[in-house]
């Protein structure tokens, strides 16, 4: 298939075969000349992906693809699908099994040269504090009943348990609790897996980082968001766990009879799907809704239990430190863009792409709407993250979306032949990075030289003017499961 | 036998065998064989489980998934696998699995597997050996 340039750093998918709409890809000649050889080599492409989701009933005006675009599971990831609200289905592959997915980042008062002194103790303090990696458990113990609430009211359930403050609410997308939650529609096993996981950051590309400020890029901006060169910010990356994964595994089977009953076509079997307004429709997205709670409170309480490390290892006050914005990857959300100049209700599917929001956008604190959302994008260990910030081209443009991280080049089998995690540990360390992890062998694969350059995506969205370079910064901890 | 085989963001996991059934048993061991070293897990306890679908592969897709929720509802790993297969109307498919309850110290758990997949997912018979595999969510 052949992409067409329309603008810098903007690629069209010409309309062909079944698809309804074009696609549409953000990307430099780079990115273009990958996905062209991953179609060549046969197998998984993630611009057959991106047609294949161009088919589904319901799609409006293009199916959207980011900088960080690669294979997933049905639809690519960094893919953005908005849906006509009343005639257009609701899939699986636009939310895959780790749903809200998501960064949490929190601004401490501390300045760099504060914490290198006492860098291993909180290393140690954090380590054994976060539970992280496959078998972990969470000191937050729930049963059925309990589970019910996380899931209808997210952050706030555990808010209100002592974990964490109100203050932090107003800075999570959907202020911590989306509506709309039907935890009737999430099966018991779901819940059970829950019951000793909440504040578990599990494994894989899941981490939390202290980091530093090392650049600022738009003065304006990081005032506006309480941020300065060389302070010290928390950050990490974990999802829904279990309860999540349970939602995915179930509504494959049960979406699939959905698709069968209303003679919808689907080109993959991991896009199978529901008219949104179908019983079945609703039934999914009132999951998807109960998964994204229990990822807001998830993250809350590892903001918590972060928190407490930090007051004990350097005795500040846990109100010290504070939210700056938490954001989700793999959501589906009804909202409101203009299409072909009317504005109209959608179910936008993030799939490993974040919600970037311009200026103005009631949906996002108060105190950062002159500026756009903050959207944090997670690098790699050994290299850095960015925040950066929405723009009103990305509401015309974007369904206000962008990236969500570098994206693997290489394949977990291949990294581990190529390191190990004890001498990749070492080496983090002689450049100032101390590691901290369960397991070796997940850090191995982990390794930041299996990852896409951060900086070449970054770059794509910022030149493309989506979302725009605030700070870069940099790790000195990393827990990983 | 089994094998992990590459893939960009996840793992693929296959196993073979003389027929369906050990050719599943084997794609079940190499699954927990991306989470925990197999030699390390003993098999003190067993869970039985027993899925249907109404193909092959989803039968597959279907064991795989009943085994990491019970591993995960329960805390615990698997490392041996009996599975009976029978196709009447559907397909059916029995597995008693045996392991232990997780102890991080003795078993350095690897890598969570959050889910198997229906990408790359085949169960096929070639030269008279079974093949069954598909690429698991971590």
């Amino acid at each position: 298939m052949q992409l067409k340039k329309i603008a810098d750093y903007v690629w069209e998918l010409p309309k062909q075969g079944k698809m309804l709409v074009p696609g549409r890809i953000y990307g430099d000649e780079k990115t273009v000349e990958h996905l062209y050889m991953e179609e060549q080599r046969g197998g998984w492409s993630a611009i057959k992906q991106l047609a294949n989701v161009a088919s589904l009933p319901g799609i409006q005006k293009y199916a959207l693809a980011l900088a960080d675009i690669h294979p997933g599971y049905g639809s690519p990831i960094g893919g953005v699908f908005a849906m006509d609200y009343e005639e257009g289905v609701i899939t699986f592959g636009g939310v895959g099994f780790d749903i809200n997915c998501g960064v949490r980042t929190m601004k401490t008062p501390l300045k760099l040269e504060e914490v290198e002194k006492i860098k291993e103790k909180l290393a140690e303090e954090l380590f054994r504090k976060v539970p992280a990696g496959l078998g972990s458990t969470g000191e937050l113990k729930l049963n059925l009943e309990e589970i019910d609430e996380v899931l209808a009211k997210g952050a706030h359930y555990v808010v209100e348990h002592g974990y964490g403050f109100k203050e932090d609410l107003e800075y999570i997308e959907e202020k911590g609790r989306i509506e709309g939650a039907l935890p009737e529609a999430v099966s018991i096993r779901a819940k059970q897996r829950q019951f000793k996981q909440i504040g578990t950051l599990g494994s894989g590309n899941h981490y939390l980082e202290v980091q530093y400020v090392e650049q600022i890029f738009d003065e304006e901006a990081a005032k506006n968001y309480g941020i300065e060169k060389e302070q010290i910010l928390i950050s990490f990356h974990c999802g829904s766990r279990g309860l999540g994964h349970q939602i995915g595994m179930d509504y494959l089977k049960e979406l699939d009879a959905a698709r069968k009953k209303y003679n919808i076509e689907i080109p993959d079997r991991e896009l199978v799907c529901a008219p949104i307004q179908s019983e079945e429709g609703q039934r999914y997205f009132g999951a998807v809704k109960a998964g994204i709670n229990c990822a807001f409170a998830n993250r809350q309480v590892i903001a918590h239990l972060a928190r407490e490390a930090f007051c004990e290892v350097i005795g500040i006050a846990a109100k010290e430190i504070k939210t700056l914005y938490e954001v989700g990857h793999n959501t589906a959300k009804e909202e409101r863009h203009k299409i072909n100049g009317e504005v109209k209700r959608l179910l936008v599917q993030r799939k490993g792409s974040t919600r970037g929001f311009g200026p103005h956008q009631e949906e996002i604190p108060e105190e950062y709407r002159k500026i756009g959302q903050p959207v944090l994008v997670g690098g790699t260990m050994g290299t850095y993250s960015y925040i950066l910030r929405g723009t009103e081209k990305a509401m015309e443009e974007t369904f206000g979306s962008t990236i969500h991280g570098a994206g693997r080049r290489m394949s977990r089998v291949r990294a581990l032949k190529q390191w190990r995690g004890e001498i990749l540990a070492k080496e983090l360390r002689s450049k100032g990075i101390i590691v901290k992890a369960h397991s070796w062998r997940g850090l191995a694969e982990e390794a930041p030289g299996a990852y896409k350059d951060i900086d070449e995506v970054v770059n794509v969205m910022h030149n493309a003017g989506i979302t725009l370079k605030v700070a870069r910064v940099r790790p000195i901890i990393c827990v990983k499961g | 036998m089994f094998e992990l085989f590459e893939h960009e963001a996840d793992i693929g996991i296959r196993g073979f065998g003389r027929s369906m059934e050990e050719a599943f048993r084997n794609a079940a061991k190499a699954m927990f064989s991306v989470m925990v070293d197999l030699e390390d897990v003993q098999t003190v306890e067993q869970r039985t489980i027993k899925v249907s679908a109404a193909d092959a592969e989803a039968l597959l897709v279907e064991f795989l998934n009943s085994l990491l929720s019970i591993a995960s509802m329960e805390n615990m790993l698997f490392s041996e696998f009996k599975v009976k297969i029978e196709k009447n109307s559907e397909y059916v498919l029995e597995c008693v699995a045996k392991g232990e309850k997780i102890n991080l110290k003795r078993h350095r758990p690897k890598i969570e597997v959050k889910a198997a997949t229906y990408s790359q997912l085949a169960v096929s018979k070639r030269n008279n050996r079974w093949v069954a595999q598909c690429i698991v969510d971590v």
